[in-house]
């Protein structure tokens, strides 16, 4: 048995409508979150969510950010970064590793530091001159 | 010595949920048997069935009809206690939680397709969080959760369309045989009523 559109939508109510919109829109967001695989070139470090240097991923260096409980090191390295050493009593920030995905975030909650890796904004403007 | 029986009473609501059961047992059957591009992506057409039961008796026997289609469809297709066993029972299990809270919901505004939405995410929500923390505690599988979400919404529209369209139609199977019903009854009224036709009065 055939249904035409009409008859479909009859099966809806206005309610569905609401949640479909409101899962989409999770969706999408999901897909902003995770789908930018990306190479990164930046890293953004945080104290209480305030930037507090914004690093090129170029040369490999390390970086000393002071938070409330002690010292937490980034370390930088071509395409990629991570938190090496940090205070915080479970290390999870330090277990995650390099992070070189668009968007990866390491948080290292105790000593209130953040470090995300962020892709290349304009990938292709160097390509065009 | 004399023989002992054991007697389990089988209830009106036993073969009821049997029978809802084995429905959804043969969809999850049917649906492995269909190729699927990304692993883990299955249309779970079983919950229609689900939703059917939920609609129609409820949440307790969603449940019965839910966990007793995890465990023999994965008995059937050899996959108890593998991991896409604990897969599908951690994302029944979330889904029948999110179920039981969105039935709640005024029934005038959200219908099977809110639910479906609903329990689909809340599926992969618990398959996601299964795989996160006992087979690949990183980060990487979360990569699939778009994927995921994106499945989701595609079958979880369609799920709900096909339960609302299966309760549409019980409902009005229901109203014609109520008719039927109604209408033999009328006739049996009528031939007891009138006095039965003689030769004479015809004209």
């Amino acid at each position: 048995m055939a249904l035409r559109a009409k008859q479909w939508l009859a099966l809806t109510r206005p309610g569905d409508w609401l949640v479909l919109a409101l899962l989409g829109a999770c969706t999408v967001q999901l897909f902003g979150i995770f789908a930018g695989r990306g190479p990164v070139d930046r890293a953004v470090i945080r104290r209480d969510g305030e930037v507090i240097a914004e690093v090129m991923l170029a040369v490999k260096k390390r970086i000393e950010v002071q938070g409330p409980l002690g010292i937490t090191v980034v370390e930088i390295e071509p395409g990629r970064a991570r938190i090496a050493a940090d205070p915080g009593a479970r290390q999870l920030c330090v277990r995650q590793g390099w992070l070189d995905r668009a968007n990866a975030t390491a948080l290292c909650l105790p000593n209130h530091i953040s470090l995300q890796v962020q892709g290349k904004a304009a990938r292709h403007d160097t390509l065009v001159y | 010595m004399t023989r002992s029986f054991i007697e389990l009473p089988i209830t009106a609501d036993d073969r009821r949920i049997a029978g809802y059961a084995s429905a959804a047992i043969a969809l999850s059957i049917a649906e492995a048997a269909i190729p699927s591009p990304v692993p883990g992506i299955k249309p779970g057409l079983a919950n229609i069935i689900i939703l059917l039961v939920l609609l129609r008796y409820g949440w307790t026997d969603a449940a019965w009809v839910s966990l007793l289609r995890v465990a023999a469809g994965a008995l059937a297709l050899g996959q108890l206690f593998t991991p896409g066993f604990f897969f599908s029972l951690g994302g029944a299990l979330c889904s029948l939680t999110v179920l039981a809270l969105s039935i709640r919901l005024p029934a005038r505004w959200f219908g099977p397709v809110s639910h479906s939405l609903l329990a689909a995410f809340a599926h992969i929500g618990g398959q996601l969080l299964i795989a996160r923390l006992w087979l690949m505690p990183n980060d990487g599988v979360l990569y699939l959760a778009p994927f995921f979400a994106l499945a989701a919404i595609v079958f979880g529209v369609i799920n709900g369309l096909a339960a609302a369209w299966l309760l549409a139609r019980e409902a009005s199977v229901d109203e014609l045989v109520a008719r039927a019903d109604s209408l033999t009854t009328a006739r049996a009224n009528t031939t007891a009523v009138l006095p039965a036709p003689t030769c004479e009065s015809r004209p």
